[in-house]
Formats: C-alpha cells, structure tokens, sequence
C-alpha cells in the first residue's frame, strides 16, 4: 500500500496506524503532530486511525525559535 | 468562518491621522471603522526578537494604538542579522527599549508600554490584562506554552508562529473559537531533541515571511475582516518555497487548562539524565585551560554541529555531534584510555551526551560547563561567539 509520507511514497503494510508512521521516523512521540489529507489527527488518536492507500501524512515537528 | 471584530472602533480618528492612514482608509473592507478599531486595540508582542521586530514596526505602521512590549533580554550583535528594529548602535539595550525607540519613529500616535520583567507563572495573566490580543515571537518552548495557557485563561487569541532554519509555523489560536496550542503540540519534544535558532540558526528574512502573517492576521482579528488562521495551521518551506495548510481541531481528548504551571519543569531544560550525569561531572573553561596546561593527557570532543565548529573551536577538540552520542556510533571513536572530556556552545547539549558516554562505561568522563562560550568569556576572549 502506497502512502505519501512527508512528500514521498513509501509502502507501507496494510492496516498501517498514523501511530506505526511516526515510529517508522522517529523514536520521539512529543513535541511531534501528524496532519492525514491536510487535517491533523489529535495525538490520543494516533493508535487507532489507520492510514489508507495513497493518504498523505505529514509528520511536523515542533519549533521554538523565534 | 468570519468572527466578529475583537475591538470596538475609537471615537475618532484626527486629521493627521486620517492623512497618515489613508491608504488603509480606502480600501472598503478597512475603511473609517477598521482604522479606528486599529486605534483602539492593545495588543501584547511577547518577544522583541526575530518575528517580533517586524511584527512591532508593522503593527505600529498599521495604527494600533497601543503596543505592550514584552522582552528582558539586551540586543546582541548576532540579533541584527534578523532583528530589523534593533541596529548596530542599539548593541548592549534594553530591546524593549530599543524597540520602543524604532516604533516612536515609525508611528508616534502608537502608545508603547514596556514590560521589561521576565514573563513567567506568577506574573503572566496581571501583565496580559488589558490586552486584546497576544503576538508570541519567543524562542523557547517553555514560554510558548506558558503563553498559551495564559490566553486560554484570559480568553484571548493567541497569534503564534515559529521559525527555524528555513521552516515556519504560524498560526492563530483561540480557545473561544477553536483549538489552543495544546490541541496542535500537547507536550513540548523532549529536551535536546529540537535545537533552538541559537542552536541550529535561521535565516533572517524568515522572520519577515512569518511576522508578517502573523500580523495580517492580528489586524484581521481586530478589524473583524477576512478568514481569520483560526484552526489552521500554515507550514512555510523556505527553500522549496511552499506553504501548506492543514486543518486543526480541539483534541476532545485534551487536558482543560485551568491553572498556569512550572513551564521550565514542564518543557525540562535539560533532561533529568543529563543533569544527574552532569552533576558531578562538570568542569569549568577555565579547568579545562589548566588540564591543557598541565599536559593532562585526555581527549577533548566538541560535540556541536560541523558549521558551529567552523566559526569557533577550543584548541585541539575533535568533532563528533551529539547525535552521534545517542545514536552510539560515537563511542568507537573514542580513545579507551584517556579520559574524555566533551564541550557545545553553552553546556546542555554536552550535558545530553555526556549522559550517554556514561551509560556506555566511559565513567570518568566529563563535560565543560558553559561550552566554548565559557572558553572564550574566561580564557580566549580573542575568539568570536554566535
């Protein structure tokens, strides 16, 4: 199942969670939010909303500076 | 969604005025009544740095009648690369100051009222009241929730953007309206994991791409016109040159924010294992000088980014980043023979890898308190600091 993660496609395996995305980047769970289609996907949610064909996932990472 | 004006117009506006914000005057959307709403409104700029400089000269430009300006830091030289309303003969100022100064010339009908204090638990919801709203140009995590939490609690918007390297956030939150910051970023990353601009750097003119949205849409809120960024969130991409919306909500999950907290615990400084690893284990600049000296055979390790080496460096460091202390490829490089002593720019990133040497079996290992700013404070004051 092809799934754009961050502007590129990656295959990922069926029933893949928003959750299983961000650990497939990152070890960090914090300061981390993940837009599916352009809508933001609380982080209490990411455990149970699974990702579909050709979704488009967006892993922000929280900035300081200013 | 439109939502109604945030401020109601002022009486009048003078005949100076009318002249000076004629261009505003007659676009019909602003007109007469969105003039004099901009007189009326108090808005609070948390920051007079990076998006606070153009977000306070635009502000006062546009006819807000009153600018609270928060910021106890003074300016440095290494602002003015980017903090357009500081100049060079503003180095050592108060910014709240120096800013002030900037505005009075911009706009001497903008009322300017300083805050010179540190912003913090205690005193964040007596300095916002009065306010309409709140412009967060900050550069750390810890204010940024505390700001938060605070507008929730005062019940006012909050315009917030950020900025790093080439990549910018901005958006508008409003508890009343829609989601808060908490709903986008419930907890701060982990400490050491996101570097600040002093840490990491930023481009200059992105303070200007994101300020300057960031007062669109203050005016916006105060005049009462257009689509406010209220639950949207906009990611610019400084050198792809794109900006990306996306939709955000209220968590329903969310924690209510009742009370402000201890935001330096909350965001953690430095994380507990690198304090703890540090604690006895930390030398001064001036040790490290003596160490050299004394011909002490150890192995000094800079553990910052290749182009912070490139600007300054202690004599006789060898670069390995700290990442490459967390991941463990670091540790190979090593020497098992000599004690290692480990440096960054100021002593938190030193202290996160120190940690993980320690855990790896390297007990005498050390760190030098304060980082090659300390080194060219107290021992080479020749050498240049960022």
């Amino acid at each position: 199942m092809d799934v754009i993660i961050n502007g590129e496609r990656r295959d990922m395996a069926p029933h893949t969670t928003v959750a299983d995305v961000v650990r497939s980047l990152t070890e960090e769970n914090s300061g981390i939010a993940v837009a599916v289609n352009d809508e933001v996907v609380p982080k209490a949610a990411w455990a149970g909303t699974t990702v579909t064909e050709n979704d488009r996932v967006d892993v922000l990472t929280a900035v300081q500076g200013g | 969604m439109s939502l109604p004006p945030l401020v109601e117009p002022a009486a009048e506006l003078t005949v100076d005025e009318v002249r000076r914000y004629s261009r505003h005057l007659i676009i019909p959307d602003v007109g007469m009544d969105g003039q004099k709403r901009l007189k009326n409104a108090k808005v609070l700029v948390v920051g007079a740095g990076g998006l606070g400089s153009p977000a306070l000269l635009y502000l006062a430009a546009a006819g807000v009648g009153t600018l609270g300006i928060i910021d106890f830091d003074v300016v440095d030289e290494s602002n003015l690369q980017r903090q357009v309303i500081h100049g060079q003969s503003d180095v050592g100022k108060p910014k709240a100051e120096s800013a002030r100064e900037s505005i009075e010339e911009v706009n001497p009908y903008t009322k300017v009222v300083l805050h010179k204090e540190r912003l913090d638990s205690s005193n964040a919801l007596e300095v916002f009241e009065g306010y309409d709203l709140v412009l967060d140009g900050t550069d750390n995590f810890a204010t940024r929730y505390l700001v938060n939490d605070a507008c929730v609690l005062s019940n006012i918007p909050y315009v917030w953007g950020s900025i790093f390297r080439f990549d910018g956030q901005v958006s508008v939150f409003w508890n009343e309206y829609g989601p808060n910051y908490r709903d986008l970023y419930p907890e701060p990353p982990p400490p050491g994991m996101v570097p600040s601009c002093a840490e990491g750097g930023v481009l200059g003119v992105l303070c200007a791409s994101i300020g300057s949205v960031m007062v669109n849409e203050a005016i916006k809120l105060i005049t009462g016109i257009g689509d406010p960024l209220v639950g949207r969130l906009m990611i610019f991409d400084a050198l792809e040159m794109t900006w990306k919306t996306v939709k955000v909500r209220k968590d329903p999950e969310g924690e209510p924010i009742t009370e402000l907290i201890d935001y330096e615990e909350f965001c953690g400084a430095v994380s507990e294992d690198a304090q703890e690893a540090a604690a006895d284990s930390t030398i001064t600049a001036r040790e490290l000088k003596e160490k050299m000296d004394s011909g002490e055979d150890f192995h000094l390790v800079d553990v910052r980014e290749k182009n912070e080496y490139e600007i300054v460096s202690i004599p006789g460091a060898t670069l390995i980043p700290k990442g490459e202390f967390l991941t463990g490829e670091a540790f190979s490089k090593l020497p098992q023979d000599k004690q290692i002593v480990l440096h960054c720019k100021s002593g938190g990133r030193s202290a996160e890898a120190l940690s993980a040497l320690k855990g790896a079996g390297f007990s005498d290992a050390v760190h030098v308190g304060g980082g090659v700013l300390a080194w060219v404070n107290q021992v080479d004051p020749s050498l240049p600091t960022y």
